[in-house]
């Protein structure tokens, strides 16, 4: 089997420190928003200039490179024990070349591996057989501010008058909005779940976040309440840092799963604006980034 | 846009204002959730005794903290195998988490202000105005930008927490940060939070 560790290690800088062109577009489009000489405005221009410094020295976009989180996509043949192999040595080459910082830290001890490798599920890496034969690896970079932020409700809330429907998901999420402030590193972006178990409705409120920025769910309902989402976020003023302004969410993907009679969970979770996320496609020999 | 030296004085800090952009230059250090931890049990409640050199920092801490600032950031650093450490990423962490610290913290060192991210609670508020001192909010995420305001690393203590978690010794020159909690009681987050939530009260029973 091809080795692809150089091609991983690759991966891993262009994400961490190249913002996606979807993520730049909306972020210079909410500058031109905000007030001239507001803090809002001034920390938005940091950013870009932030953005632009970062792509040219391949230096990390933010200092917390965060948990790397990889879906690989592969056709039938590949061993995902050896492709297991290949993305764990690229990710201690990178954090080596500084690309990441060391993230790994048992919790039990408090030791920081030095390596960005934990025990078996750090990086986190999931694996899909797909048919073709096209192999892809997604990789998404989730910062730790923001991971402390997201929620997750079990509906009904009384506290939120929020049902088991469409109206109290929204009450859920508006609530996740506020209670995160700044601290999730505003404008943020907001992956929801409605549904699942408590494990695998977080997970999936990750997943959407790897779909493009203003990419709306197929069903029209879901749809049209990630923009309700969006426009209502943004109403509360919370603004770029919570300095108070007019971008507190750049976007809202919305997920929906089965869940079990008995239950109805909620999960948000934040993506601060450094939206670290980026694909690489194996096509024979060929090795494509987006 | 103000420019302030660290070590800073007392006149300094109550002249500044919620809202104030200031450029910071001069040594301070990083710390974080570890370091709070530390500083806290060891030197300030006492509850665990020091260990291996623990007071030979503490020693060294309260003469460059004396008038100066904790950084609550966990870098990137390169030349970690030389020593010739450099700051390749080093935006800032998320403040709130040293909450139940860093008003005790300000106080013992005689800070004059932290910096970090996403403001910090009532009693750190309290803090700022009994020490006095003020929160500087730098901007999240601009890693790269704020690394190239640390002109040197003077040297690093306590590396067994970590790269992220130790204390960083550093020099800077114009680093950008604004002022959002001072020590006049003024807290920008609160207004926020104040604001956001008659918004968010107004939507629910939409």
């Amino acid at each position: 089997m091809r080795d692809l560790t150089n091609e991983i290690l690759e991966l891993i800088r262009r994400t961490s420190s190249s913002l996606p062109p979807d993520v730049e577009k909306r972020l210079r489009e909410a500058v031109e928003k905000e007030e001239p000489g507001s803090a809002a405005r001034g920390a938005l221009e940091t950013i870009l200039k932030n953005v632009d410094l970062s792509r040219q020295q391949s230096t990390p976009i933010c200092q917390d490179t965060g948990t790397p989180i990889f879906y690989v996509h592969y056709p039938v043949g590949w061993s995902t024990r050896q492709l297991k192999e290949q993305i764990r040595s690229a990710m201690a080459e990178a954090t080596k070349r500084s690309y990441m910082r060391p993230n790994a830290v048992d919790a039990i001890y408090d030791k920081n591996t030095g390596n960005n490798l934990g025990g078996d599920d750090f990086p986190y890496i999931h694996f899909e057989e797909v048919e073709g034969d096209e192999l892809t690896i997604e990789l998404m970079l989730k910062g730790g501010g923001c991971e402390n932020v997201g929620r997750q409700y079990s509906l009904p809330d009384s506290g939120l008058g929020a049902g088991r429907d469409l109206a109290g998901v929204r009450k859920a999420v508006l609530d996740a909005v506020h209670k995160a402030q700044g601290q999730g590193c505003a404008p943020g972006i907001l992956g929801v779940a409605i549904g699942g178990d408590r494990g695998s409705s977080y997970i999936k409120s990750k997943e959407v976040l790897f779909s493009e920025i203003g990419a709306r769910n197929p069903d029209p309902k879901l749809a049209e309440l990630e923009e309700r989402l969006t426009k209502e976020a943004n109403e509360m003023g919370i603004g770029p840092m919570g300095f108070g302004g007019k971008t507190t969410v750049l976007d809202t993907k919305i997920v929906g799963l089965s869940r079990l009679p008995a239950s109805y969970f909620v999960s948000v979770s934040y993506m601060c604006w450094a939206y670290r996320r980026r694909k690489m496609t194996v096509k024979g020999e060929e090795v494509i980034y987006d | 846009m103000k420019q302030i030296t660290t070590p800073i004085s007392d006149d300094v800090i109550h002249d500044l204002k919620v809202g104030d952009a200031v450029e910071l230059t001069g040594m301070m250090v990083t710390g974080r959730d570890a370091v709070h931890k530390w500083m806290m049990e060891t030197f300030i409640k006492k509850t665990r005794a020091p260990q291996g050199d623990d007071l030979q920092v503490y020693e060294e801490l309260k003469k460059i903290l004396n008038g100066s600032v904790i950084y609550h950031c966990g870098p990137v650093v390169s030349g970690l195998d030389t020593k010739e450490y450099k700051f390749v990423a080093a935006g800032p962490t998320t403040s709130i988490r040293e909450e139940p610290y860093q008003a005790d913290v300000m106080k013992h060192f005689n800070l004059k202000g932290v910096i970090g991210k996403g403001g910090m609670g009532a009693k750190t508020l309290k803090g700022c105005q009994e020490t006095p001192a003020v929160y500087f909010h730098a901007i999240g995420g601009a890693a790269s930008y704020i690394a190239q305001t640390v002109v040197k690393v003077h040297g690093v203590y306590k590396m067994e927490f970590g790269v992220p978690e130790a204390i960083w010794v550093i020099e800077v020159k114009d680093f950008p940060v604004v002022v959002t909690m001072d020590s006049h009681g003024g807290s920008q987050h609160a207004v926020v939070e104040e604001a956001s939530k008659k918004v968010l009260d107004d939507l629910l029973v939409r």
